[in-house]
């Protein structure tokens, strides 16, 4: 008899969905095998998802857990298993387990705080979890400003959703970027950081970025130039990881291990840590 | 306390390999090993085997899951079955403690399932050590090898064994030995302890402290120079991972059989370079990186996390075995662990 519980044992999920986002990421939506949600989460947790045979990663889960039917995960094209995940199609059986990880404080240090959310690519898939569920529960948050770039247009994950979704929502401002010029595009040209820092935001707000480790690196001195303090900064990490529970040894910074003191940490924690990420 | 004529040794194992699956380590040209007991196999004379029993516990490879494949369609078979009792005889007091430390790790919550069968169904004869060798050093972690942990203890003398009874565990052997041992009185070993406790005070490493390092000092050491000269010869070979009793790193691995696929896991060395390594870069690139991660992990990281405790049992394994005669003395050394002329 399987337990799901087990934390090594994965439970089946089923592909119900692929959207094609960009040229190289693509959006998966996995239920169990009997048609429910896996398991629940908060915002920022992760999950183990594996083609046998292939291999198992960590990924983080890209829809809100106000979302009740199914999970999402926004993968990008970038190694072996994420090759294999991107040539599946709807109703191919893949293996999940989780959630791991330690979550964006939505219901304690975020609550009543204006919030900025900063993305760098496919950095916007855990933020798209904050994000949404913020927007489910508007009220419980003051105004929200999402600054979100990527190489070209077509590298924006989650376009439709943004324009469509977000931009029409009360309080909630977005600013995209592209890292070049490019055909058909009005909007901002330039990389998040420089982007960020000529923005001017209220010094008052949370922030959120995800993106790659450089771009965290820049757009966190960026927020302190203008006067940010660390502990108001806020920022999920990944590395290699094998269990997802802190016993495979290879996912730590100093003592801490990512995958169940983070993904998520406040800047100020992760200062406190050897430059080693 | 229990004793019998050491003669009467082969009978002893013989009889506990009747009632339990027994394992024991055995000498042979190269060094002691831990095997399986068929009749007529002796205990080692050796001070401790090449390789750790860890793997009684945590195997170097094990089935963690199989999967059918069926076109798009999947199918989970766990493998697990409980496992029945089983004894391991002479396990020295550094490699018992070992496991107090690997079960902080896997059994802490979420427990490793795996691990915890294993665990629960393990019976550990520890053996006290006459005579500790030049590498050894556990008196540094506070271990006493005269009176080791396990759910019995050994004491063999010129003439006579003695076995402790510790734990309800332990007393399962009672049933196994009745006729071949008889009761004696504890203070029987004492001579023997008060020898063995002499004996450690005159071995070369018995001013190795600990004192410099424990939980908290990353800061103090994760910038130090001494990494880079220490690492310098390091081939990355990960021999001292391989022969550490305390090393719980893992790997999980699949492999295609011929009716589905099998999920293993491994061990596996943060001495290795692809053990970090990401599809978007690694953390730890240089050799000196990885040699600096271990030897922080059981100094500074481990206790951090684990109340002070260290990751070493100073079984001396690490001494013998790697190829450029680095390890965790001169580590220490280096570091400021080095008593004499500092107190």
């Amino acid at each position: 008899m399987v337990n799901s519980k087990d934390s090594l044992i994965p439970c089946l999920g089923i592909v119900t969905d692929i959207r094609v986002d960009t040229p190289d990421v693509k959006t998966f939506r996995v239920v169990a095998s009997d048609g429910r949600k896996p398991f629940d989460h908060m915002p920022g947790q992760c999950a183990m998802l594996s083609i046998p045979g292939v291999g198992e990663a960590i990924f983080s889960i890209t829809s809100s857990p106000t979302n009740t039917a199914y999970m999402e995960f926004s993968i990008k094209k970038c190694g072996c298993l994420t090759e294999w995940l991107h040539m599946i199609e709807v109703g191919q059986m893949i293996t999940v387990r989780g959630p791991y990880g330690r979550p964006f404080p939505v219901d304690s240090a975020f609550l009543g705080k204006d919030l900025l959310f900063i993305a760098g690519g496919i950095g916007l898939a855990p933020l798209r979890s904050v994000i949404n569920y913020c927007r489910h529960y508007r009220k419980r948050y003051g105004s929200i400003d999402i600054v979100y770039g990527a190489r070209t247009p077509s590298d924006l994950v989650d376009y439709q959703e943004i324009v469509e979704e977000w931009s029409k929502d009360d309080g909630i401002r977005i600013h995209l970027t592209v890292d070049r010029e490019a055909p058909e595009w009005t909007g901002h040209v330039g990389f998040v950081p420089d982007y960020v820092k000529s923005l001017h935001f209220d010094t008052n707000k949370t922030a959120v970025i995800c993106g790659p480790p450089i771009m965290i690196k820049y757009t966190l001195q960026g927020l302190c130039e203008l006067g940010f303090d660390k502990k108001q900064v806020y920022t999920t990490m990944e590395l290699r990881m094998k269990c997802g529970i802190g016993k495979c040894g290879r996912c730590n910074i100093g003592s801490k291990y990512v995958c169940k003191d983070g993904p998520v940490f406040r800047c100020d924690e992760l200062e406190e840590l050897p430059d080693e990420y | 306390m229990y004793k019998t004529a050491k003669e009467k040794l082969p009978a002893v194992l013989d009889a506990i390999s009747r009632y339990f699956s027994l394992y024991l380590p055995v000498d042979y040209e190269d060094g002691a090993v831990f095997e399986a007991y068929s009749y007529g196999k002796t205990l080692s004379s050796k001070v401790n085997t090449v390789k750790s029993p860890k793997e009684y516990f945590f195997p170097q490879t094990e089935t963690l899951v199989n999967f059918k494949v069926d076109g798009k369609s999947l199918s989970i078979i766990d493998p697990r079955r409980e496992s029945e009792d089983f004894v391991i005889f002479g396990m020295r007091a550094c490699d018992v403690k070992s496991l107090a430390i690997l079960d902080r790790v896997f059994l802490s919550d979420p427990i490793d399932t795996y691990y915890e069968n294993r665990r629960r169904h393990g019976i550990i004869v520890s053996m006290a050590c006459s005579k500790p060798a030049a590498t050894c050093f556990c008196t540094t972690f506070g271990i006493d090898p005269s009176e080791p942990d396990g759910d019995a203890i050994l004491y063999l003398d010129k003439d006579t064994l003695y076995l402790n009874i510790k734990t309800e565990k332990g007393a399962k052997l009672l049933t196994p030995l009745q006729g071949i041992i008889v009761d004696c009185e504890q203070n029987e070993v004492d001579t023997q302890k008060n020898l063995i406790r002499e004996r450690l005070k005159k071995l070369p490493l018995s001013s190795l402290q600990t004192t410099t390092f424990s939980s908290g000092k990353t800061d103090d050491f994760f910038s130090s120079e001494v990494w880079e000269t220490l690492s310098d010869t390091c081939l990355g070979c990960g021999s001292c991972t391989y022969v550490c009793p305390t090393c719980h790193c893992y790997d999980i691995k699949d492999f295609k059989t011929a009716d589905g696929i099998r999920r293993f896991r491994c061990w596996d060395s943060c001495m290795f370079s692809d053990f970090t390594q990401m599809s978007h870069g690694n953390p730890r690139t240089k050799q000196s990186e990885r040699f600096r991660q271990r030897f922080m992990h059981k100094l500074v990281y481990y206790p951090t996390n684990h109340d002070g405790i260290f990751s070493c049992v100073g079984c001396g394994r690490c001494l013998k075995s790697c190829p450029i005669n680095m390890n965790i003395v001169k580590v220490m050394k280096a570091l400021g662990g080095e008593g004499n002329g500092k107190q």
